[in-house]
């Protein structure tokens, strides 16, 4: 009886060391993709999955990485701080993950950034634009967290320039003050403005709860303002625009890359112009190989969220082969010193690991989105 | 314990409780305030202050329809039905579907081509409400005898707990991929929209792209169908409960259930009317609301039938003009609020008006005081 009972604790022991041994260094290398599948934006988060996993497969058509297959992990993170942290957590913890791609909102970004940096794991967040992402409290890099997009003091200057450009001279600003993203472009908007001559005739804030826009809308109206800034994501813009077409508003409606998605009312924004990260009609040979690609995989043009999201894949596996080693530690190191050929344009960090690129300023106009021009930073 | 026969002298702390004096003071200074900050902006910009007042009035009328089946059904059961607001969003979802996947809202027109469009956009939409209504209706039917019915005679407050499981449930149900996705979806209004502008000069269309002329206000065609609609329905439901058997009845209900019984009402069957006219009124808002905001996703019940619950409570729950006044007070308080002091103050000015309302005169503006048993 006894040795019947040491023989089955050996037993255990002896499975649960098998289960423990490292994964053996010929198993996939893991890769973790949160995308906010569902919650406010889900066109954002099938955009950059499907972007990202794109990436993988055409590396696994190749022979993977370091002769090691590329495993995804997608996981729904909502654009939400509590869902993307728990998501966060179970990929590193459960899954052993040590790279992800994602978030996609900075409001969600921000808090699995912490978790990245703090546990080791490498993170590009393909679209997420507010500066706090890849910065720590005291101002410097987070050293494992990047972004494949520009940040919003750099998106906000641009379409201020743009404006300008245009020769408007006033603008009204409406911002959701309960949103890092929006907040970010709206300050960075004002502070270029404002320094270029330009005139900020109205500022009013809202909460993402609202419907109605009516009673800014008004106001909007009376201060005979030229451009409408508004950087939310679609789903308000949506809601500002058919609203303020209703109440005369005759200010030209600007806004940022969340403006992004085939979910745009197309119709109640004509006459917008947004900054975006890459436009489909970019005549660069790898813009329009990877078109041609997307469309022939998923039966649509990609947006920027899926350029965004194979940009920041990409750079990720190349700097795990440059690395040599599936190792977080090096692979940051490869990412940060390293130039990236990519879609969006060549890619190099800056000191903040964001990269330095330009951005593409798009109008909407009779049903469709077409490309305007390339502002430099 | 002290026991005196005198009549104590009250000290002044006494005084001032017992007189409520400190609320009172503390109300009138608000109030003032308040008309004090409206008449100074209506004087600097009566353009922008009338048209304002329109915005409010737009947001007011949607309330009241949804304040309407708060009140009725607390007034016959004393329950506060916090699934309505997601009624009112299932009523939007009809309407969104009735239109976008078979359009409805066509039906004349493809039947009978030769009808003056405007005539047969009239009837089709009018259809899609309709709709909306009976299907809201019909669900309203059937969460009360499921969820409220077995409650009859359950402590209030089990039938409160039920009434927000209910609302839970219909707004995560509604979130599910195959019903109605977690997703904001842009909602295809059954007309087109048409601004007219009314000033001095007189009255005029919008034409897209040109500015409103100076000092014109500015109102479109869907402030004027929800009013109307608004105005419509709620003088069918005052016809319906004064002028009516079922209105007899469920006012007899109302008054004393068991009573009502014993004069051989079918109190079941009543109170099952009255969840279902209630619903067919929210869902006639929620399609009101879809058509002004053109957007619908599932939590969009949830702030709006707060709102007219808030709407209900400050006209007096129970009557039904009360929930009307009360909801266009709201629609004015929430929107001259994001006008003149800031938009995220919007929702704390209409949930403060609870709280006074609460504190002041719980019975509301057109309540009577506690008829109930304890």
């Amino acid at each position: 009886m006894k040795s019947r009972i040491v023989v089955s604790v050996v037993l255990l022991f002896a499975i649960a060391l098998a289960a423990c041994t490292p994964a053996a260094a010929t198993g996939p290398i893991k890769i973790a993709h949160l995308a906010p599948l569902s919650g406010p934006v889900p066109t954002f988060g099938a955009s950059t999955r499907d972007g990202g996993l794109l990436a993988m497969e055409e590396w696994n058509a190749k022979g993977g990485v370091l002769g090691r297959k590329l495993e995804a992990i997608v996981e729904d993170s909502q654009c939400t701080p509590d869902p993307a942290v728990n998501a966060a957590n179970k990929v590193i913890d459960q899954d052993k993950v040590h790279y992800i791609v994602g978030e996609t909102c900075s409001k969600a970004s921000i808090p699995v950034s912490e978790i990245a940096q703090e546990k080791g794991v490498v993170m590009i967040s393909p679209t997420s634009t507010n500066p706090t992402v890849t910065l720590k409290a005291d101002g410097t890099a987070k050293d494992y967290v990047f972004r494949a997009c520009f940040i919003d003091p750099f998106q906000g200057a641009v379409m201020a320039k743009f404006a300008m450009g245009k020769g408007y001279k006033t603008a009204f600003i409406m911002l959701d003050q309960g949103n890092d993203y929006v907040r970010g472009l709206a300050e960075a908007f004002e502070k270029a403005w404002t320094e270029m001559g330009g005139q900020v005739v109205g500022k009013e804030t809202y909460t993402s709860q609202d419907s109605d826009f009516s009673a800014i809308l008004t106001k909007v109206v009376d201060s005979k303002a030229e451009v409408l800034w508004i950087p939310d994501y679609y789903n308000v813009v949506n809601l500002v625009a058919a609203q303020a077409k209703e109440k005369g508003v005759t200010a030209v409606l600007m806004g940022g890359d969340g403006w992004d998605s085939s979910d745009l009312d197309l119709k109640a924004a004509d006459g917008g112009y947004f900054s975006n990260h890459y436009s489909p009609e970019d005549t660069r040979p790898i813009v329009q190989e990877w078109v041609k690609k997307y469309q022939a995989k998923y039966g649509s043009v990609p947006d920027a969220l899926a350029t965004l999201a194979y940009d920041a894949t990409n750079i990720l596996i190349a700097a795990i082969e440059k690395a040599g080693a599936d190792d977080p530690a090096k692979v940051k190191d490869a990412i940060a010193s390293g130039t990236f050929e990519a879609v969006s344009g060549t890619i190099k960090f800056d000191a903040n690991h964001n990269p330095i690129k330009s951005a593409a300023v798009l109008q909407v106009k009779d049903g469709k989105v077409s490309f305007v021009e390339s502002v430099a930073p | 314990m002290r026991s005196s026969t005198v009549a104590p002298r009250l000290s002044l702390t006494q005084k001032i409780v017992q007189t409520k004096i400190i609320g009172k003071a503390l109300i009138t200074l608000v109030a003032l305030a308040v008309i004090y900050l409206l008449t100074v902006n209506a004087i600097k910009n009566p353009t922008v202050f009338l048209q304002q007042l329109v915005n409010g009035l737009q947001l007011g009328f949607v309330y009241a329809l949804i304040a309407l089946g708060y009140t009725m059904v607390y007034g016959i059961v004393r329950l506060i039905n916090f699934a309505h607001g997601d009624v009112f969003m299932v009523g939007a979802f009809v309407s969104f579907y009735a239109i976008s996947r078979i359009q409805l809202h066509d039906w004349v027109a493809r039947l009978a081509p030769g009808m003056s469009p405007f005539v047969a956009r009239v009837i089709g939409s009018i259809t899609v409400m309709l709709l909306a209504m009976v299907l809201c209706a019909f669900l309203a039917f059937v969460i009360e005898r499921i969820a409220y019915k077995p409650l009859r005679d359950a402590p209030r407050i089990s039938a409160l707990i039920t009434a927000i499981g209910v609302s839970f449930f219909l707004e995560y149900f509604g979130a599910l991929k195959f019903v109605f996705s977690p997703n904001f979806t842009p909602y295809k209004r059954p007309f087109d929209v048409v601004t007219w502008t009314l000033g001095r000069q007189g009255f005029g269309r919008l034409i897209e792209g040109q500015g409103v002329p100076e000092g014109n206000i500015t109102f479109s065609n869907i402030f004027v169908i929800i009013v109307l609609t608004s105005i419509l329905l709620l003088l069918l439901l005052q016809y319906i409960v004064t002028k009516t058997r079922v209105g007899k009845a469920m006012r007899a209900t109302a008054y004393d259930k068991p009573t009502a019984r014993l004069m051989g009402i079918n109190v079941d069957s009543i109170i099952s009317v009255t969840f279902g006219i209630g619903a067919a009124w929210a869902g006639a808002a929620g399609m009101l609301y879809a058509t002004a905001f053109s957007q619908v996703y599932f939590w969009m019940g949830i702030i709006p039938g707060l709102k007219a619950f808030v709407a209900a409570v400050l006209g007096g729950i129970g009557s039904i003009p009360g929930a009307f006044v009360g909801a266009l007070i709201m629609g004015q308080a929430e929107v001259l609020s994001a006008g003149y002091i800031s938009t995220p103050m919007r929702d704390a000015v209409a949930f403060s008006i609870l709280i006074i309302v609460l504190l002041i005169r719980p019975t509301g503006i057109f309540g009577e005081p506690s008829r109930e048993k304890a």
